[in-house]
């Protein structure tokens, strides 16, 4: 009896994994690939199907195996447009040429120059920007300036930031490329990790946890992070947060260093009307109330306001930097964290 | 009552010409196309190697690399040594020994399984770090501040081992219970009038026979940790993985990240050489098929205490504290997660799991048995290549699926339409099909391990026999060797199963357009820095596996030889000689 049940199992394993429709791409739909996880693009695209009658697939994963998936599905991919929370991520999926260039007055009226592609071949969605936050016992903030500032002996052991396999720090350090060269990052990334308080470890809440706990005095992490400790339900996390200061650092300078979710038609897209649409849409002002609400991103509108939480950090200069150049600096970044000894 | 059977498996049919190359067989055929066909993915990727990457290399070699191998070397090493003092142990007191609680114990042993290594090392972060409630308890009750106090760190490369430890030993305790509940009594009862006293009967006969079955284990264990990014990831330790993913992505050079693989896997072919090795100098098959059940020794006093501590510990660490933690969790989140949506997920997930664990079961069968019936150099070859892809991690496994199922879509397609104007669009890519593919060839090692260990504990004598009596090779494996392997094959099933629930990164990059499994949602979430949020569908891998690994514990306590006469008495433990069982036809050739 096991053996037949073994049997039957496997026959219809087979029967059902080959049976199984391929995704088909039919009028009336629009197929996403979404670096953005399901729970925070779900509800917008929800919204829009709800708007527009257009039915939304959707696929979320890691930005770099979606890309590298797009590519190898070559001109029969199904996909219509990428989604990433990274500006690197965008730049090396038009490199790969698997994004197609979009012309929508629309677009290019609403979102700033930065926050675009060049050719239109991605849009910036929402921004978050990465700060020096501090803990409010320990840290004077008349102590802080600048990220470069940071390598300073006088914050010996008492630094805070998550591992370089992370690519917003991969982006923060190409950031540092674009504006300093190679020379001048190598040697603040040398400084930097000499004033780390531990080996880098765990994720940007856990930098502003042993921030608050003591561990280290200063980290450095995303405010959307801190924002959603601020403006959650648990107040225990809430607690943590309050004992944080936010300070934007480079000020004076070229601003503080942001990057972008943002995203793009496909080069072989089924649907690339729908496509547009859904881009359109993603940048409509309730959509940006959303992203600011929900997720405490700034709106990559300047005209859309942003959140209490976001506001109570203050106003800031943002670097404005053409973020393609975090893609194309991605490689040598992770070289130079490598020899740091950045973790 | 062992003897040294002949290092030859099973005679091959009769052939007219002599040797066994001289004519393949169709057991041999069949299990070097599926070898081959499996070993595709890992081979793509290995073919990267040759593809020239010289400064990303040397950057490597000159940086990280050092660093990789270390931590990967004393990670397995502590693994290893952490598995087996946990495993071996306990599989020998659950099986032959009687003391309060061990019915219960010998299926709660297993539950660690259910729990994903990330998800483990999350929660104990969560709790163990320095704000977190244990050491804020401590601060105030102390009144101690940072710094002030010694706390072990659980970010680190000793709490990556023990992560890994508390969730992987069950393999080796699975594999050697099952073949602890497989030893003849003969053979123990022959130890004993020998004059050995329990510790020397466990030393010296029952362990040297359980010897394959707790290499397989560790095998498995060793293949996993090698194969590990969730947990070194997130405690921010440089190992193999990490360092492949940071230089795929990262550098951007996936021929160097091959290279590393290529790495990796030289590390596993050292591992299956080395249980080869072991295994080369002896096999031990039972002679005897008396099978009677086992008397227990019944432990009291301080021995009865220990055994139930020895037993606890690993059930309380590896498997009650984390599930409460999340189950405490889960409750603060219930409005995140009580939707329509989870049961969808909780079926998916169930699907996907089961499928995988037959097919693989079934293909490891076929590997195994040709093995059996005709080996030789070719076909162990090939079944050792088609194992290989347990020590690679998902995603390397998932592009390597992409590259050639998207290379035969997009020629197909382009066949498709220079000659019939007609576009097939893809075919294999983002179906289930791919996914189901990726599972196999993740996980056929550890239904592979696992039925040959119980393959190679029948003697040869019964295919023989068997043979002899005029049934051919598959009636021998369908009527003789499953019988005796039902265990086995549960076992393996259940691995399979519980590893497909846990698998992450093919999934993630694999699956079809709105598909997503517990895995999907329990990382998306924890990856994100929601833990709490990510708690019920962690919580929900973990219950979803309970259920067959309950339900399988109790079947492979039944598969054991005797236990049907002893479940019809009920009073086992003081009947000292128990009626002979012989299953139907099997058994007493």
């Amino acid at each position: 009896m096991f053996r037949n049940s073994l049997r039957l199992l496997g026959i219809a394993a087979l029967g059902a994994a080959i049976g199984l429709p391929v995704s088909a791409s039919a009028d009336g739909e629009v197929n996403v690939y979404s670096a953005r996880q399901e729970n925070l693009i779900k509800p917008l695209l929800d919204d829009f199907t709800r708007d527009t009658g257009i039915t939304v697939n959707l696929l979320t994963g890691r930005a770099d195996e979606l890309l590298q998936r797009l590519r190898l599905e070559g001109r029969n991919s199904p996909a219509d447009v990428l989604i990433t929370v990274d500006a690197g991520n965008l730049h090396q999926a038009k490199e790969a040429e698997v994004l197609s260039p979009v012309d929508s007055p629309v677009l290019n009226e609403r979102i700033p120059e930065n926050f675009r592609d060049v050719d239109g071949h991605w849009y910036g969605l929402s921004l978050r920007a990465r700060p020096i936050m501090y803990n409010k016992d320990t840290v004077d903030p008349s102590e802080l300036s600048t990220y470069e500032a940071l390598t300073d002996p006088k914050w010996r052991g008492r630094i805070c930031i998550r591992s370089s396999s992370n690519i917003y720090n991969q982006s923060l350090v190409a950031s540092m490329i674009a504006s300093n060269g190679t020379e001048a990052t190598s040697e603040w990334a040398e400084g930097l990790v000499a004033n780390f308080a531990r080996p880098p470890q765990g994720g940007d809440t856990d930098q502003i946890r042993a921030a608050a706990a003591g561990v280290c005095d200063i980290a450095i992490a995303n405010t959307y992070y801190l924002g959603g400790m601020l403006a959650g339900d648990d107040p225990e996390q809430r607690a943590v947060a309050e004992q944080i200061g936010v300070f934007f650092p480079n000020q004076d300078g070229r601003g503080t260093h942001v990057n972008i979710s943002g995203a793009g038609v496909t080069a072989h897209a089924p649907n690339p009307g729908n496509g547009v649409q859904l881009i359109e849409y993603l940048t409509g002002e309730e959509a940006q109330r959303w992203y600011a609400e929900v997720n405490q991103e700034y709106p990559v509108r300047p005209e859309v306001p942003t959140s209490e939480t976001l506001q109570s950090l203050g106003d800031f200069k943002a670097d404005s930097l053409n973020l393609s150049l975090l893609g194309q600096y991605n490689a040598e970044a992770v070289r130079i964290m490598d020899r740091a000894g950045w973790r | 009552m062992i003897t040294e059977a002949a290092s030859q498996p099973a005679q091959a049919p009769r052939s007219w010409l002599p040797g066994r190359l001289a004519r393949p067989g169709i057991w041999q055929i069949t299990a070097v196309t599926v070898a081959l066909v499996l070993a595709l993915p890992v081979l793509v990727i290995f073919a990267h190697v040759f593809i020239p990457s010289g400064e990303v290399w040397s950057h490597l070699r000159e940086t990280m690399l050092g660093e990789y191998v270390a931590n990967s070397l004393l990670l397995l090493f502590g693994v290893g040594v952490g598995v087996l003092v946990i495993g071996v142990p306990v599989a020998w007191l659950v099986s032959v020994c009687e003391f309060p609680g061990r019915r219960v114990f010998q299926w709660a042993l297993m539950l660690p399984l259910a729990m994903p290594a990330y998800i483990i090392a999350y929660t104990y972060t969560g709790m163990l770090d320095f704000a977190g409630p244990v050491q804020t308890l401590f601060r105030e009750l102390t009144g101690l501040g940072f710094g002030e106090y010694w706390f072990p760190e659980i970010r680190s490369l000793t709490g990556a081992m023990l992560m890994l430890t508390l969730v992987l030993y069950p393999y080796v305790y699975l594999l050697t219970r099952a073949a602890f509940l497989e030893q003849s009594v003969c053979v123990l009862e022959v130890s004993r009038t020998l004059g050995s006293g329990p510790y020397a009967s466990f030393l010296r006969v029952a362990l040297p026979l359980a010897r394959p079955a707790v290499i397989a284990g560790l095998t498995l264990a060793l293949m996993e940790v090698l194969a590990d990014y969730g947990t070194v990831a997130y405690f921010g330790i440089p190992t193999f993985t990490t360092g492949i993913f940071r230089t795929w992505y990262g550098l951007a050079d996936p021929a160097a990240a091959a290279q590393l693989a290529a790495v990796l896997l030289s590390f596993v072919f050292v591992l299956i050489l080395l249980e080869r090795w072991s295994r080369m100098r002896a096999r031990f098959h039972h002679t005897s098929s008396r099978y009677s059940n086992l008397p227990r020794y019944r432990l009291r006093g301080w021995k009865a205490s220990a055994a139930v501590a020895a037993c606890l510990l690993p059930v309380l660490l590896g498997f009650l504290i984390p599930a409460m933690q999340l189950s405490i969790w889960a409750v603060r989140t219930r409005e995140h997660w009580m939707n329509p949506d989870f049961a969808q997920l909780v079926f998916n997930t169930f699907y996907l799991a089961a499928m995988a664990a037959a097919i693989a079961v079934t293909l490891a069968l076929v590997l195994a048995y040709a093995r059996r019936m005709q080996g030789g150099p070719i076909t162990a070859i090939a079944v050792r290549v088609a194992g290989l892809g347990y020590a690679v991690p998902g995603t390397v496994i998932a592009i390597g699926v992409m590259l050639p199922f998207a290379w035969f879509d997009n020629t197909f397609d382009s066949l498709m339409r220079d000659w019939l104007g007609i576009s097939t669009g893809l075919l294999l890519s983002g179906t289930l099909f791919a996914l189901l593919f990726a599972y196999v060839v993740r996980f056929l090692a550890v239904s592979l391990q696992t039925v040959e260990a119980g393959l190679g504990k029948i003697k040869p004598s019964m295919d023989d026999a068997a043979r002899s009596l005029g049934v051919r090779p598959l009636g021998t494996l369908t009527r003789v060797h499953l019988p005796i392997m039902r265990g086995t094959l549960l076992t393996a099933l259940l691995l399979v199963f519980v590893d497909v629930l846990k698998e992450l990164p093919a999934t993630l990059i694999l699956r079809p357009f709105d598909f997503n499994t517990l895995a999907v949602r329990a990382f998306e979430l924890a990856g994100d820095e929601r833990l709490a949020e990510s708690s019920s569908a962690a919580l929900a891998i973990v219950l979803v596996g309970l259920l067959p690994v309950i339900l399988l514990s109790l079947t492979i306590e039944r598969s054991r030889p005797g236990q049907r006469q002893r479940m019809r008495r009920r009073n086992g433990d003081s009947a000292r000689t128990e009626p002979i069982a012989v299953p139907a036809g099997t058994r007493g050739a």
